[in-house]
């Protein structure tokens, strides 16, 4: 068994170490609004915050990440969180949403170390989040309405 | 909380009781009190084939169905609001759900063609107002009054003089009681509260929470994982398969075999049941499996391509004929032609296929999914399955992502295999390189073009012929006939040319192929709108004057050229190495044009702007246009400059997304959209018509910054001189 701390809530996984973080929050702790898009981080759409940091948790395995503070999108409740989540909606950017979980992962991760990125700063932090959609106009428009609210 | 497609209740419950056999909840989905308008409205006469989408409860509360798979075009805020605007309810007041091909929400149950608005606008309004109408009639009876003197507003009925009310909830079951009136009087657009307006979609909060469902969220009581290994070289067969090693992987329940449907090709593959999905995609490394390859192991994209070639040299089926082309192009003294190529591309949606399924009860079937079409699966079922059509029930999830895949109902029926085989429930996902590397794809077009032109530069004689595949692989395709698919718009664009010939010569390709947003418009306007630039050059004349005076009449075209020639200052000079380019395309789904404007920036060239204009007609939400042009935009721009898919010994070359590439946020240029929407009797679709002018309006652009005509996709936006 893994012990697991998952949105500051313990949680013990019976997981082959190698499995992947992604599959044991998904099938097994049973939070889905992390997406499984690639298996190979190029995609974006599993990321989570390991101890504040953005981590594509299809290619983490869930054995590294024991006794570490693991967030996902149903855990993001801080001021930044909440502020990006309040952003997305505000300027109306989901199209069909499934990569937007992991959209809003790394924007909050972004904005918590640069409270008002430039636009360089978003292409950089926000590169490795694809959209099939392509809502990236309104996710730019919606991480300078966030960090104007934070 | 109510936004949510009704199947989350239904999990919620499923997992909240603990009940264990799936089918066991299968009456719960109506509320007991509930006071359906719907049985009425169902027996309505045929001039507006009302179909059960209104629930008025005695409790007030309102449900809408939504009978448009939402794939994240917007139709579950479009479509319930056609009926809420008509039913004077606001839809953050309603619950939402989304149909599941039953047959009593009739046809239509399906998302493709930028169809939903276009064929819901008038028929769903109807259905509103039919409601609004009996609602009305019930309160009139009740208080004794003339229908006249009452209205309905904010869910209630008002009667005018008295300035009494009641609530819907109290008028339902005497509503469900009156005629259903044959011809609802529909509201004047003036008035129009919902329609029209920039409004908020109800799935965008759970969209931005983690919270909305999508197919490959589902769990249900009982359920194993399958990870399915499929013949790797297209047209392969299934020989024989060694499970023992997969059986030996922890968590590995069984190995089954099941067979995929696509494209008219039936090919059987292992699949691999496990407790959870790891274990199983585990499982499925472990399988040894011979494949008979049939002589497919050769195939590859360089051999194919350039039998599209040499098949251009064949005369071709007509397609579409005026004038006498032959004769004026070959007496013109000035003519030019040119040969486009485009690639075959994947329609890579981030939710990778996936399906639930729950085969109980000897002969019952239930689905959890993401799908475009629930009616055909509805249908296939009881076909495939021989089930009766009363037992199977489809759950349509939100989509993450359709643009043509999720209208092949292929990962579902062999879920629905797997589950009949192992008598349990089936979740089977898709990894990504199975998404990337089976297919089905867009096929590529080549168009072979001729233009003609008279002395002072007038276009005299066109022909556009198209040298493809065809979507769905037809091997016994009859080369006498033009396929429309795969000629689709070349012969509907307004300019007046007078003569005018186009052909279609077939080439078989036995890769599974498919519709792909905007479907084939969007190889075939890059040909042919970079060729009417061709001719603009040849002539001498400017791109926008040259194209513009080919259309004397009115038309949605000249309107679309003519708003975008205001919008971008057509005739304001640009900087040294800038270039600006335009295009437009008509097709079934609808109509849209760009002006782009490039700059050199080293060997390569930089998007400086982008201004799109689409023609609606009528619009129902004016921020979902834009949306749904952005997206379309980005996606024009991966399939134009990305690599594509490209095949090598039998197989797909690419695998997952570090190969089979997509346009980032930084290389996403900005893109201003212009929605003209001047009434009209035609509606026109949002989802699609964005996409094809976008890389002909691009080539154009570039060619005017830096000389270099592009006549093959993809190109490197990096390395174009």
């Amino acid at each position: 068994m893994i012990k697991l701390t998952v949105n500051n809530k313990p949680y013990e996984v019976d997981a082959s170490p190698e499995m992947p973080l992604l599959w044991a929050i998904r099938d097994m702790v049973g939070l889905t609004g992390t997406k499984f898009g690639c298996g190979m981080a190029q995609c974006g759409a599993c990321t989570v915050h390991i101890d504040g940091t953005p981590v594509r948790s299809c290619s983490f395995p869930v054995s590294a990440a024991a006794g570490k503070k693991i967030t996902t999108i149903e855990g993001i409740s801080e001021k930044i969180g909440q502020a990006v989540q309040k952003a997305w909606v505000e300027l109306q950017v989901p199209q069909c949403g499934y990569c937007q979980s992991g959209q809003i992962m790394s924007a909050a991760a972004l904005l918590k170390s640069k409270p008002k990125p430039t636009d360089a700063d978003i292409d950089a932090a926000m590169q490795g989040n694809l959209c099939r959609c392509g809502t990236y106009q309104r996710i730019r428009s919606a991480i300078h309405r966030a960090a104007e609210m934070i | 909380m109510h936004k949510q497609i009704t199947n989350i209740d239904r999990r919620n419950f499923l997992r909240i009781s603990g009940v264990t056999g799936v089918g066991l909840v299968l009456g719960l989905s109506a509320k007991a009190d509930g006071m359906p308008l719907v049985e009425n409205l169902a027996t309505a006469g045929e001039s507006f084939e009302l179909t059960p989408f209104v629930v008025v409860e005695n409790t007030g509360q309102i449900t809408i169905f939504n009978r448009n798979p939402e794939i994240g075009q917007g139709t579950f805020q479009s479509i319930p609001a056609l009926i809420a605007e008509e039913l004077e309810v606001s839809l953050d007041k309603v619950i939402i759900r989304q149909t599941g091909g039953e047959k009593k929400f009739g046809g239509g149950q399906s998302s493709g063609g930028s169809a939903s608005v276009r064929t819901g606008y008038q028929m769903l309004r109807k259905v509103g107002a039919s409601a609004r109408e009996m609602l009305i009639k019930a309160a009139s009876l009740q208080w004794n009054v003339p229908v006249t003197e009452c209205y309905a507003s904010e869910a209630k009925v008002f009667h005018k003089p008295s300035g009494k009310s009641l609530g819907y909830g109290e008028l339902a079951e005497a509503a469900s009681k009156v005629e259903v009136p044959k011809t609802p009087t529909l509201k004047d657009p003036k008035e129009f509260k919902i329609l029209g307006k920039r409004s908020p979609r109800p799935d965008v909060p759970s969209k931005s929470n983690g919270t909305a469902i999508f197919g490959i969220d589902i769990s249900v009581p009982g359920m194993v994982y399958a990870s399915i290994e499929r013949c790797p070289v297209f047209g392969g067969q299934l020989v024989s398969f060694d499970a023992t090693a997969a059986k030996q992987v922890k968590g590995v329940i069984a190995v089954e075999t099941c067979e995929r449907n696509i494209s008219g090709q039936k090919n059987e593959g292992v699949a691999v049941i496990a407790e959870n999905y790891w274990a199983a995609v585990q499982g499925r490394k472990a399988l040894v499996v011979k494949w008979d390859y049939k002589g497919n192991e050769t195939f590859n994209s360089k051999t194919y391509e350039q039998e599209l070639r040499d098949a251009a040299k064949e005369e071709g089926a007509v397609q579409h004929t005026q004038g006498d082309f032959d004769k004026t192009f070959a007496e013109a003294s000035v003519k030019l032609e040119a040969f486009y190529e485009t690639p075959v591309v994947s329609h890579s949606p981030i939710e990778p296929m996936n399906c639930v399924a729950s085969w109980y009860e000897g002969n019952k079937v239930e689905i959890w999914t993401s799908t475009q079409v629930p009616g055909s699966i509805m249908n296939e079922i009881p076909k495939q399955f021989g089930v009766p059509a009363e037992n199977v029930k489809v759950n349509v999830q939100f989509n993450g992502g359709g643009f043509g895949r999720r209208l092949y109902p292929d990962y579902v029926m062999e879920t629905v295999q797997l589950t009949k085989k192992v008598g349990k429930p089936v979740k089977a996902i898709w990894t990504r390189e199975d998404d990337t590397k089976l297919g089905p794809f867009r096929p590529m077009t080549y168009s072979a073009m001729k233009g003609a032109l008279s002395p002072t530069g007038k276009a005299i004689a066109f022909q556009h012929k198209v040298i493809s595949p065809t979507i769905g692989g037809k091997k016994d395709y009859d080369k006498t006939k033009a396929d429309g698919t795969m000629t689709e718009g070349i012969s509907e664009q307004k300019y007046e040319i007078e003569h005018m010939k186009n052909l279609y010569v077939h080439h078989y390709l036995h890769v599974p192929t498919a519709a792909w947003r905007a479907v084939t418009s969007t190889t075939l306007a890059f040909a042919h709108e970079c060729f009417i630039d061709e001719m603009a050059v040849k002539a001498k004349k400017d791109p926008m004057a040259f194209r513009l005076d080919m259309l004397t009449k009115e038309s949605d075209t000249k309107r679309i050229l003519n708003k975008l020639k205001e919008l971008s200052n057509w005739n304001k000079p640009l900087p040294a190495g800038w270039g600006r380019g335009v295009a437009q395309y008509e097709f079934f789904a609808g109509q849209a044009g760009y002006v782009i404007e490039v700059s050199k920036k080293g060997t390569g060239i930089k998007i400086e702007k982008v201004i799109a204009v689409i023609d609606l007609g009528t619009v129902v939400n004016p921020d979902t246009v834009e949306a749904q042009v952005q997206g379309a935009a980005v996606m024009a721009l991966t399939a134009a400059t990305k690599s594509g898919i490209t095949f090598e010994n039998g197989q797909t070359v690419q695998s997952n997304y570090h190969n089979n590439q997509l346009v980032r946020i930084n290389e996403m240029p900005k893109v201003q959209v212009h929605i003209l929407a001047e009434g009209g009797p035609k509606i026109k679709g949002v989802g699609e018509p964005g996409l094809p002018p976008f890389a002909p309006a691009l080539c154009n652009a570039i060619y005017a910054a830096t000389g270099k005509r592009i006549r093959r996709l993809p190109f490197d936006i990096n390395k174009i001189v």
